[in-house]
Protein backbone atom coordinates (compact mmCIF):
# COMPACT_ATOMS: atom_id res chain seq x y z
CA UNK A 1 0.00 0.00 0.00
CA UNK A 2 2.86 2.83 1.07
CA UNK A 3 4.76 3.71 -1.65
CA UNK A 4 8.20 4.67 -1.88
CA UNK A 5 8.68 8.49 -1.84
CA UNK A 6 11.36 10.19 -4.31
CA UNK A 7 13.02 11.44 -1.21
CA UNK A 8 13.09 10.84 2.71
CA UNK A 9 9.77 12.08 4.29
CA UNK A 10 12.20 11.91 7.32
CA UNK A 11 16.01 11.89 7.86
CA UNK A 12 17.55 12.59 11.01
CA UNK A 13 14.59 13.92 12.83
CA UNK A 14 14.07 16.32 9.65
CA UNK A 15 11.19 16.38 7.34
CA UNK A 16 12.07 16.73 3.52
CA UNK A 17 11.24 20.27 3.77
CA UNK A 18 14.19 20.83 6.37
CA UNK A 19 11.02 21.05 9.37
CA UNK A 20 11.04 19.58 12.64
CA UNK A 21 8.03 16.76 13.38
CA UNK A 22 6.13 19.44 15.62
CA UNK A 23 6.83 22.55 13.28
CA UNK A 24 3.93 24.24 11.54
CA UNK A 25 4.77 25.53 7.85
CA UNK A 26 5.32 29.63 7.71
CA UNK A 27 2.27 30.99 8.31
CA UNK A 28 0.78 33.83 6.20
CA UNK A 29 -2.90 35.57 6.43
CA UNK A 30 -4.52 38.44 5.50
CA UNK A 31 -8.33 39.71 5.81
CA UNK A 32 -10.44 42.05 3.92
CA UNK A 33 -8.51 41.14 0.48
CA UNK A 34 -11.71 40.78 -1.40
CA UNK A 35 -13.52 44.72 -1.49
CA UNK A 36 -16.66 43.29 -2.51
CA UNK A 37 -17.55 40.71 0.05
CA UNK A 38 -18.80 41.09 3.59
CA UNK A 39 -15.91 38.90 4.88
CA UNK A 40 -12.72 37.48 3.58
CA UNK A 41 -9.32 36.12 3.97
CA UNK A 42 -6.22 35.00 2.33
CA UNK A 43 -4.45 32.11 4.12
CA UNK A 44 -1.37 30.55 3.31
CA UNK A 45 0.45 27.49 5.37
CA UNK A 46 3.64 27.68 3.23
CA UNK A 47 2.40 26.82 -0.06
CA UNK A 48 -0.78 25.99 -0.05
CA UNK A 49 -2.77 28.95 -0.33
CA UNK A 50 -6.38 29.73 0.10
CA UNK A 51 -9.05 32.46 -0.57
CA UNK A 52 -11.79 32.32 1.75
CA UNK A 53 -15.00 35.59 0.48
CA UNK A 54 -17.81 35.62 3.16
CA UNK A 55 -21.92 37.00 2.03
CA UNK A 56 -24.75 37.03 4.35
CA UNK A 57 -26.49 36.97 6.01
CA UNK A 58 -28.89 37.47 3.75
CA UNK A 59 -32.15 36.26 2.20
CA UNK A 60 -32.17 32.69 1.85
CA UNK A 61 -33.16 31.80 -2.04
CA UNK A 62 -34.99 29.61 -2.87
CA UNK A 63 -36.91 30.66 -0.09
CA UNK A 64 -37.80 26.75 0.73
CA UNK A 65 -34.58 26.24 1.95
CA UNK A 66 -34.80 28.39 4.65
CA UNK A 67 -35.39 27.14 8.26
CA UNK A 68 -37.45 29.22 10.64
CA UNK A 69 -35.09 29.07 13.73
CA UNK A 70 -31.64 29.39 11.96
CA UNK A 71 -29.52 30.58 9.22
CA UNK A 72 -28.32 28.20 6.25
CA UNK A 73 -24.92 27.86 5.87
CA UNK A 74 -23.91 27.27 2.30
CA UNK A 75 -19.84 26.02 1.69
CA UNK A 76 -17.93 25.34 -1.71
CA UNK A 77 -15.15 23.76 -0.83
CA UNK A 78 -13.29 24.36 -4.67
CA UNK A 79 -9.65 24.02 -6.01
CA UNK A 80 -8.58 26.39 -9.13
CA UNK A 81 -7.31 24.38 -12.36
CA UNK A 82 -4.12 25.41 -11.92
CA UNK A 83 -3.47 25.22 -8.30
CA UNK A 84 -2.33 21.41 -8.63
CA UNK A 85 1.34 20.29 -9.32
CA UNK A 86 0.87 18.06 -12.07
CA UNK A 87 -1.88 18.16 -14.65
CA UNK A 88 -4.44 20.73 -14.87
CA UNK A 89 -7.33 20.29 -12.44
CA UNK A 90 -10.93 19.00 -14.05
CA UNK A 91 -12.92 22.91 -12.54
CA UNK A 92 -16.17 20.58 -12.68
CA UNK A 93 -16.64 20.04 -8.71
CA UNK A 94 -14.92 16.18 -8.13
CA UNK A 95 -16.92 13.99 -5.82
CA UNK A 96 -14.07 15.14 -3.71
CA UNK A 97 -14.61 18.64 -3.49
CA UNK A 98 -18.25 17.71 -3.08
CA UNK A 99 -17.37 15.99 0.70
CA UNK A 100 -15.40 18.51 1.13
CA UNK A 101 -17.38 21.04 1.00
CA UNK A 102 -19.49 18.90 3.22
CA UNK A 103 -17.52 18.27 5.92
CA UNK A 104 -16.26 22.14 6.69
CA UNK A 105 -19.91 23.30 6.71
CA UNK A 106 -20.22 20.88 9.16
CA UNK A 107 -16.83 21.56 10.72
CA UNK A 108 -18.41 25.87 10.70
CA UNK A 109 -21.62 25.45 11.66
CA UNK A 110 -20.90 24.62 15.13
CA UNK A 111 -18.80 27.82 15.49
CA UNK A 112 -21.69 30.22 14.18
CA UNK A 113 -24.25 31.52 15.84
CA UNK A 114 -26.79 30.42 13.70
CA UNK A 115 -30.08 30.91 15.35
CA UNK A 116 -29.42 34.62 15.43
CA UNK A 117 -30.30 34.87 11.98
CA UNK A 118 -33.20 32.68 11.68
CA UNK A 119 -34.14 32.16 7.70
CA UNK A 120 -31.26 33.92 5.99
CA UNK A 121 -28.15 32.50 4.88
CA UNK A 122 -24.82 33.03 5.37
CA UNK A 123 -22.20 31.93 1.78
CA UNK A 124 -18.65 31.10 2.42
CA UNK A 125 -16.33 30.21 -0.83
CA UNK A 126 -13.49 28.79 -0.51
CA UNK A 127 -10.80 28.49 -3.52
CA UNK A 128 -7.46 26.82 -3.12
CA UNK A 129 -5.27 28.72 -5.60
CA UNK A 130 -1.93 26.96 -4.67
CA UNK A 131 -2.30 23.42 -3.23
CA UNK A 132 0.41 21.58 -1.49
CA UNK A 133 -1.45 19.87 0.93
CA UNK A 134 -3.45 20.50 4.10
CA UNK A 135 -5.75 22.44 1.64
CA UNK A 136 -9.28 21.57 4.03
CA UNK A 137 -7.67 22.74 7.09
CA UNK A 138 -5.92 25.94 5.47
CA UNK A 139 -9.62 26.33 4.32
CA UNK A 140 -11.37 26.28 7.58
CA UNK A 141 -9.02 29.04 9.26
CA UNK A 142 -9.71 31.15 6.20
CA UNK A 143 -13.28 30.36 6.28
CA UNK A 144 -13.45 31.58 10.07
CA UNK A 145 -11.51 34.77 9.42
CA UNK A 146 -13.95 35.42 6.62
CA UNK A 147 -16.34 35.31 8.73
CA UNK A 148 -14.85 37.29 11.73
CA UNK A 149 -14.22 40.27 8.95
CA UNK A 150 -17.81 39.86 8.56
CA UNK A 151 -18.76 40.64 11.88
CA UNK A 152 -20.67 37.29 12.26
CA UNK A 153 -21.17 36.76 15.93
CA UNK A 154 -19.04 33.28 16.08
CA UNK A 155 -18.37 31.07 19.89
CA UNK A 156 -14.96 30.67 18.33
CA UNK A 157 -12.46 30.28 15.53
CA UNK A 158 -12.69 27.20 13.81
CA UNK A 159 -8.51 26.91 13.12
CA UNK A 160 -7.45 23.72 10.69
CA UNK A 161 -4.43 22.36 10.74
CA UNK A 162 -3.78 18.36 9.38
CA UNK A 163 -1.46 15.63 11.54
CA UNK A 164 0.23 12.75 9.67
CA UNK A 165 2.06 9.38 10.48
CA UNK A 166 5.80 9.73 8.41
CA UNK A 167 8.09 6.48 9.04
CA UNK A 168 6.15 6.28 12.40
CA UNK A 169 6.31 9.68 13.54
CA UNK A 170 3.98 12.08 14.58
CA UNK A 171 4.11 15.21 12.06
CA UNK A 172 2.00 18.26 11.68
CA UNK A 173 1.03 20.42 8.34
CA UNK A 174 1.61 17.69 6.29
CA UNK A 175 2.60 18.96 3.04
CA UNK A 176 1.46 16.92 -0.44
CA UNK A 177 4.38 14.72 -0.70
CA UNK A 178 4.04 14.15 3.15
CA UNK A 179 0.00 13.12 2.28
CA UNK A 180 0.83 11.30 -0.22
CA UNK A 181 3.56 9.32 1.13
CA UNK A 182 2.84 9.17 4.71
CA UNK A 183 0.83 6.28 6.07
CA UNK A 184 -1.91 8.11 7.64
CA UNK A 185 -3.46 11.50 7.45
CA UNK A 186 -5.70 12.60 10.13
CA UNK A 187 -7.02 16.96 9.03
CA UNK A 188 -8.85 18.15 12.18
CA UNK A 189 -10.50 21.46 13.08
CA UNK A 190 -10.08 22.53 16.77
CA UNK A 191 -12.13 25.81 18.27
CA UNK A 192 -8.90 26.61 20.92
CA UNK A 193 -11.03 28.23 23.62
CA UNK A 194 -14.02 26.04 23.69
CA UNK A 195 -11.41 22.82 23.36
CA UNK A 196 -14.29 21.68 20.85
CA UNK A 197 -13.30 19.20 17.30
CA UNK A 198 -15.60 20.47 14.57
CA UNK A 199 -13.72 18.61 11.79
CA UNK A 200 -12.02 15.18 12.22
CA UNK A 201 -11.41 12.75 9.51
CA UNK A 202 -8.83 10.12 9.62
CA UNK A 203 -7.25 7.74 7.12
CA UNK A 204 -4.05 5.25 7.36
CA UNK A 205 -3.43 2.94 9.88
CA UNK A 206 -3.19 4.05 13.77
CA UNK A 207 -3.03 2.39 16.87
CA UNK A 208 -5.06 3.70 19.62
CA UNK A 209 -1.68 5.05 21.28
CA UNK A 210 -0.28 7.15 18.07
CA UNK A 211 -3.83 8.29 17.26
CA UNK A 212 -4.61 9.81 20.64
CA UNK A 213 -1.02 11.52 20.62
CA UNK A 214 -2.03 12.81 17.26
CA UNK A 215 -5.00 14.72 18.82
CA UNK A 216 -2.65 15.99 21.11
CA UNK A 217 -0.22 17.32 18.64
CA UNK A 218 -3.08 18.87 17.21
CA UNK A 219 -3.94 20.83 19.89
CA UNK A 220 -0.47 22.42 20.26
CA UNK A 221 -0.11 23.11 16.28
CA UNK A 222 -3.67 24.65 16.77
CA UNK A 223 -2.82 27.17 19.26
CA UNK A 224 0.65 28.44 17.33
CA UNK A 225 -1.64 28.61 14.46
CA UNK A 226 -4.63 30.30 16.40
CA UNK A 227 -2.22 33.10 17.68
CA UNK A 228 -1.19 33.94 14.13
CA UNK A 229 -5.08 34.03 13.02
CA UNK A 230 -5.59 36.30 16.19
CA UNK A 231 -2.67 38.65 14.89
CA UNK A 232 -4.14 39.11 11.60
CA UNK A 233 -7.18 40.45 13.20
CA UNK A 234 -5.64 42.82 14.98
CA UNK A 235 -3.60 44.07 12.34
CA UNK A 236 -7.14 44.51 10.12
CA UNK A 237 -8.81 46.38 13.12
CA UNK A 238 -6.81 47.63 16.07
CA UNK A 239 -4.17 48.98 14.06
CA UNK A 240 -6.69 50.60 11.29
CA UNK A 241 -8.32 52.20 14.62
CA UNK A 242 -5.00 53.17 16.17
CA UNK A 243 -4.80 55.19 12.79
CA UNK A 244 -8.01 56.93 13.24
CA UNK A 245 -7.87 58.28 17.50
CA UNK B 1 -21.64 21.98 -6.27
CA UNK B 2 -21.70 23.97 -2.74
CA UNK B 3 -22.78 22.03 0.60
CA UNK B 4 -25.79 23.67 2.37
CA UNK B 5 -27.51 23.01 5.57
CA UNK B 6 -29.77 20.22 4.98
CA UNK B 7 -33.76 21.11 5.96
CA UNK B 8 -36.89 19.33 5.85
CA UNK B 9 -35.74 15.45 7.40
CA UNK B 10 -33.21 17.25 9.75
CA UNK B 11 -36.76 18.75 11.22
CA UNK B 12 -37.48 16.11 14.06
CA UNK B 13 -40.33 17.06 16.07
CA UNK B 14 -39.30 18.99 19.35
CA UNK B 15 -41.16 16.93 22.00
CA UNK B 16 -39.99 13.34 20.15
CA UNK B 17 -36.17 14.79 20.11
CA UNK B 18 -36.73 15.49 23.80
CA UNK B 19 -37.63 12.05 24.63
CA UNK B 20 -35.31 10.71 22.76
CA UNK B 21 -32.43 12.83 24.73
CA UNK B 22 -33.97 12.71 27.67
CA UNK B 23 -33.65 8.53 27.22
CA UNK B 24 -30.22 8.46 26.85
CA UNK B 25 -29.16 10.92 29.62
CA UNK B 26 -30.74 7.61 31.46
CA UNK B 27 -29.01 5.26 30.13
CA UNK B 28 -31.40 3.11 27.87
CA UNK B 29 -32.72 4.99 24.59
CA UNK B 30 -36.27 4.99 23.97
CA UNK B 31 -36.02 1.49 21.87
CA UNK B 32 -35.07 -0.21 24.95
CA UNK B 33 -31.48 -0.49 24.15
CA UNK B 34 -28.44 0.08 25.74
CA UNK B 35 -26.26 3.03 24.92
CA UNK B 36 -23.63 0.56 23.78
CA UNK B 37 -25.47 -1.93 22.15
CA UNK B 38 -25.94 -2.54 18.41
CA UNK B 39 -29.48 -2.87 16.49
CA UNK B 40 -30.05 -6.74 15.92
CA UNK B 41 -27.59 -7.44 12.87
CA UNK B 42 -29.37 -9.93 9.87
CA UNK B 43 -27.33 -10.56 6.37
CA UNK B 44 -27.71 -12.63 3.73
CA UNK B 45 -24.85 -13.50 0.73
CA UNK B 46 -25.51 -13.93 -3.07
CA UNK B 47 -29.11 -12.15 -3.02
CA UNK B 48 -28.34 -10.98 -6.80
CA UNK B 49 -27.61 -13.55 -9.22
CA UNK B 50 -26.10 -11.10 -12.17
CA UNK B 51 -23.60 -9.58 -9.73
CA UNK B 52 -20.39 -10.91 -8.94
CA UNK B 53 -20.51 -10.53 -5.01
CA UNK B 54 -23.35 -9.07 -3.40
CA UNK B 55 -24.87 -9.00 -0.02
CA UNK B 56 -28.17 -7.52 2.14
CA UNK B 57 -27.56 -6.33 5.47
CA UNK B 58 -30.71 -5.23 7.71
CA UNK B 59 -29.34 -3.29 10.48
CA UNK B 60 -32.51 -2.84 12.95
CA UNK B 61 -34.85 -1.46 10.12
CA UNK B 62 -32.03 -0.30 7.92
CA UNK B 63 -31.64 -2.40 4.92
CA UNK B 64 -28.87 -2.07 2.19
CA UNK B 65 -27.48 -3.93 -0.73
CA UNK B 66 -24.15 -4.13 -1.84
CA UNK B 67 -23.21 -5.42 -5.49
CA UNK B 68 -19.40 -5.90 -6.59
CA UNK B 69 -18.99 -5.86 -10.55
CA UNK B 70 -15.81 -6.92 -11.63
CA UNK B 71 -13.96 -5.34 -14.61
CA UNK B 72 -10.92 -4.27 -16.76
CA UNK B 73 -9.44 -1.03 -17.02
CA UNK B 74 -6.31 0.54 -16.95
CA UNK B 75 -4.72 0.78 -13.08
CA UNK B 76 -3.57 4.30 -11.58
CA UNK B 77 -0.46 5.21 -12.90
CA UNK B 78 0.69 5.49 -9.30
CA UNK B 79 -0.06 1.97 -8.83
CA UNK B 80 0.48 0.39 -12.29
CA UNK B 81 0.88 -3.71 -10.21
CA UNK B 82 -2.66 -2.92 -8.30
CA UNK B 83 -6.16 -3.40 -9.18
CA UNK B 84 -8.78 -0.49 -8.76
CA UNK B 85 -11.63 0.02 -6.27
CA UNK B 86 -14.69 2.15 -6.97
CA UNK B 87 -17.06 2.61 -4.53
CA UNK B 88 -20.61 4.36 -4.97
CA UNK B 89 -23.64 5.13 -2.99
CA UNK B 90 -27.01 5.51 -3.93
CA UNK B 91 -29.77 6.46 -1.59
CA UNK B 92 -32.82 5.45 -3.48
CA UNK B 93 -35.69 7.46 -3.62
CA UNK B 94 -37.68 4.41 -1.30
CA UNK B 95 -35.50 4.51 1.40
CA UNK B 96 -37.46 7.18 3.32
CA UNK B 97 -40.00 10.23 2.80
CA UNK B 98 -37.16 12.92 2.39
CA UNK B 99 -34.69 10.95 -0.40
CA UNK B 100 -34.75 12.78 -3.24
CA UNK B 101 -34.39 11.66 -7.51
CA UNK B 102 -31.47 12.64 -9.06
CA UNK B 103 -27.69 11.66 -8.83
CA UNK B 104 -25.80 11.13 -5.50
CA UNK B 105 -26.36 14.18 -3.26
CA UNK B 106 -23.64 15.21 -0.71
CA UNK B 107 -24.63 12.30 2.21
CA UNK B 108 -24.38 9.90 -0.75
CA UNK B 109 -21.24 10.74 -1.79
CA UNK B 110 -20.19 10.78 1.86
CA UNK B 111 -21.24 7.71 2.19
CA UNK B 112 -19.45 6.31 -0.42
CA UNK B 113 -16.28 7.91 0.49
CA UNK B 114 -16.21 6.28 4.17
CA UNK B 115 -17.03 3.37 3.15
CA UNK B 116 -14.55 3.24 0.28
CA UNK B 117 -11.39 5.09 2.79
CA UNK B 118 -12.08 2.34 5.07
CA UNK B 119 -11.91 -1.37 2.59
CA UNK B 120 -8.65 1.07 1.23
CA UNK B 121 -6.76 1.70 4.30
CA UNK B 122 -7.59 -1.31 5.88
CA UNK B 123 -5.70 -3.44 3.15
CA UNK B 124 -8.82 -6.11 3.01
CA UNK B 125 -8.30 -6.93 -0.69
CA UNK B 126 -5.14 -7.70 -1.63
CA UNK B 127 -4.95 -5.59 -5.03
CA UNK B 128 -1.43 -6.34 -5.84
CA UNK B 129 -2.93 -9.74 -6.96
CA UNK B 130 -5.60 -7.52 -9.05
CA UNK B 131 -3.11 -6.29 -11.21
CA UNK B 132 -3.52 -8.41 -14.77
CA UNK B 133 -0.77 -6.55 -16.99
CA UNK B 134 1.07 -4.04 -14.92
CA UNK B 135 0.87 -0.32 -16.45
CA UNK B 136 -1.78 -1.62 -19.00
CA UNK B 137 -4.31 -3.65 -17.30
CA UNK B 138 -5.96 -4.65 -14.18
CA UNK B 139 -9.25 -5.61 -12.56
CA UNK B 140 -11.47 -2.68 -11.32
CA UNK B 141 -13.89 -3.85 -8.74
CA UNK B 142 -17.14 -1.76 -8.78
CA UNK B 143 -18.76 -1.44 -4.99
CA UNK B 144 -22.62 -0.11 -5.59
CA UNK B 145 -24.19 0.37 -2.35
CA UNK B 146 -28.11 1.02 -2.21
CA UNK B 147 -29.91 2.02 0.30
CA UNK B 148 -33.28 1.15 0.42
CA UNK B 149 -34.41 1.81 3.26
CA UNK B 150 -33.07 4.23 5.69
CA UNK B 151 -34.12 3.83 9.90
CA UNK B 152 -29.98 5.46 10.41
CA UNK B 153 -26.63 4.71 10.47
CA UNK B 154 -25.84 4.20 6.91
CA UNK B 155 -22.17 3.62 6.82
CA UNK B 156 -22.14 1.13 9.22
CA UNK B 157 -24.67 -1.15 7.12
CA UNK B 158 -23.42 -0.48 4.09
CA UNK B 159 -19.52 -0.78 5.43
CA UNK B 160 -20.89 -4.03 6.76
CA UNK B 161 -22.95 -4.85 3.07
CA UNK B 162 -19.44 -3.72 1.03
CA UNK B 163 -17.43 -6.40 2.87
CA UNK B 164 -19.82 -8.94 3.06
CA UNK B 165 -20.35 -8.66 -0.81
CA UNK B 166 -16.75 -8.55 -1.81
CA UNK B 167 -15.73 -11.64 0.44
CA UNK B 168 -18.80 -13.64 -1.30
CA UNK B 169 -17.35 -12.03 -4.63
CA UNK B 170 -15.94 -14.55 -6.93
CA UNK B 171 -14.13 -13.02 -9.62
CA UNK B 172 -14.27 -13.84 -13.23
CA UNK B 173 -10.76 -15.08 -14.89
CA UNK B 174 -8.91 -13.79 -17.81
CA UNK B 175 -9.61 -14.98 -21.29
CA UNK B 176 -6.54 -13.67 -24.07
CA UNK B 177 -6.89 -12.96 -27.58
CA UNK B 178 -4.43 -13.76 -30.06
CA UNK B 179 -3.14 -10.31 -30.06
CA UNK B 180 -2.84 -11.16 -26.61
CA UNK B 181 -5.35 -8.65 -25.20
CA UNK B 182 -6.75 -9.42 -22.08
CA UNK B 183 -10.70 -10.08 -21.56
CA UNK B 184 -13.20 -11.08 -18.61
CA UNK B 185 -13.97 -15.11 -18.85
CA UNK B 186 -17.36 -15.08 -16.12
CA UNK B 187 -17.41 -19.06 -16.66
CA UNK B 188 -14.14 -18.99 -15.09
CA UNK B 189 -14.21 -17.67 -11.88
CA UNK B 190 -12.17 -17.23 -8.75
CA UNK B 191 -12.61 -16.51 -5.09
CA UNK B 192 -11.48 -12.59 -4.84
CA UNK B 193 -7.93 -12.44 -2.68
CA UNK B 194 -8.68 -11.10 0.39
CA UNK B 195 -7.12 -10.44 3.66
CA UNK B 196 -7.76 -11.09 7.62
CA UNK B 197 -8.07 -7.15 7.78
CA UNK B 198 -11.81 -6.92 7.51
CA UNK B 199 -13.00 -2.83 8.23
CA UNK B 200 -16.05 -2.55 10.07
CA UNK B 201 -17.19 0.92 10.77
CA UNK B 202 -18.63 2.15 14.34
CA UNK B 203 -20.88 5.17 14.53
CA UNK B 204 -20.86 6.61 17.80
CA UNK B 205 -23.22 9.30 18.68
CA UNK B 206 -23.23 11.98 21.22
CA UNK B 207 -26.17 13.75 23.65
CA UNK B 208 -24.98 15.98 26.01
CA UNK B 209 -21.92 13.84 28.05
CA UNK B 210 -23.22 11.02 26.74
CA UNK B 211 -21.72 8.53 23.98
CA UNK B 212 -24.31 5.72 22.36
CA UNK B 213 -23.41 3.69 19.32
CA UNK B 214 -25.35 2.95 16.57
CA UNK B 215 -28.28 5.48 16.17
CA UNK B 216 -31.44 5.02 14.60
CA UNK B 217 -32.71 7.70 12.45
CA UNK B 218 -34.73 9.42 15.40
CA UNK B 219 -31.49 9.80 17.05
CA UNK B 220 -29.52 10.85 14.65
CA UNK B 221 -31.27 13.94 14.33
CA UNK B 222 -31.23 14.60 17.74
CA UNK B 223 -27.85 14.60 17.84
CA UNK B 224 -24.77 16.41 19.85
CA UNK B 225 -22.48 15.19 17.64
CA UNK B 226 -21.76 11.65 15.43
CA UNK B 227 -18.34 10.39 14.30
CA UNK B 228 -18.31 7.30 12.45
CA UNK B 229 -14.95 5.26 13.01
CA UNK B 230 -13.39 2.05 11.38
CA UNK B 231 -11.53 -0.65 12.67
CA UNK B 232 -9.23 -3.15 11.41
CA UNK B 233 -6.94 -5.71 12.93
CA UNK B 234 -7.51 -3.45 16.20
CA UNK B 235 -5.97 -0.29 13.85
CA UNK B 236 -7.91 2.75 13.20
CA UNK B 237 -8.16 2.52 9.33
CA UNK B 238 -10.46 5.55 8.85
CA UNK B 239 -12.93 8.22 10.56
CA UNK B 240 -15.07 11.16 10.00
CA UNK B 241 -16.67 13.29 12.23
CA UNK B 242 -20.25 13.45 10.44
CA UNK B 243 -22.04 16.08 12.58
CA UNK B 244 -21.75 18.89 15.21
CA UNK B 245 -18.75 18.69 17.32
CA UNK B 246 -16.61 16.65 20.43
CA UNK B 247 -14.35 17.34 23.17
CA UNK B 248 -10.79 15.56 23.14
CA UNK B 249 -12.03 13.30 26.12
CA UNK B 250 -15.20 12.19 23.71
CA UNK B 251 -13.61 11.56 20.97
CA UNK B 252 -10.55 9.57 23.05
CA UNK B 253 -13.36 7.33 24.06
CA UNK B 254 -15.05 7.06 20.77
CA UNK B 255 -11.86 5.61 19.83
CA UNK B 256 -11.67 3.37 22.62
CA UNK B 257 -15.31 2.12 22.18
CA UNK B 258 -14.65 1.51 18.24
CA UNK B 259 -11.81 -0.66 19.34
CA UNK B 260 -13.83 -2.56 21.59
CA UNK B 261 -16.97 -2.83 19.64
CA UNK B 262 -15.00 -3.91 16.20
CA UNK B 263 -14.80 -7.58 16.99
CA UNK B 264 -18.08 -8.05 18.70
CA UNK B 265 -19.90 -6.82 15.24
CA UNK B 266 -17.65 -8.54 13.43
CA UNK B 267 -18.51 -11.61 15.18
CA UNK B 268 -21.86 -11.22 14.16
CA UNK B 269 -21.64 -10.04 11.01
CA UNK B 270 -19.78 -13.58 10.47
CA UNK B 271 -22.60 -15.62 11.96
CA UNK B 272 -25.22 -13.44 9.92
CA UNK B 273 -27.77 -13.86 12.50
CA UNK B 274 -28.41 -12.12 15.73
Amino acid sequence: MTKAPPVPLLLGGKRSDGRRPDEVRPLEMEIGVITNADGSAVVSYGRTRVVAAVYGPKEAHPRHLALPDKAIMRVRYHMAPFSTKDERKNPAPSRREIEISRVLREALEPSVFLEHFPRSLIDVFLEVVQADGSTRAASLTAASLALADAGIPMRDLVIGVSVGLINGTIAVDLNSLEDQYGEGDLPIGIMPNLGHITLFQLDGSWTRDKLVEAVRMAYRAVGEIYGAAREALKKRYFEAVQEVT
Amino acid sequence: MASITPWGKRIVPVLKRDSVRRAVQSGIRTTGRGLLEYREIRSEVGVIETADGSAVVRLGNTQVIAGVKAGLGRPFPDAPNEGVLIVNAEILPHASPYSEIGPPDEFAIELARVVDRGIRHSGYIDMQRLAVDPGSSAYVLWVDIYVVNDDGNLIDAANMASVLALAHTSLPGIRRKETGEPSLDRDNRAVLPTTDRVPIAISIGKIGDKLLVDPDFDEEYSLDGRVSITVANNHVVSAQKTLGYFTQREVERAIDIALDMAPQVLARLRHGSP
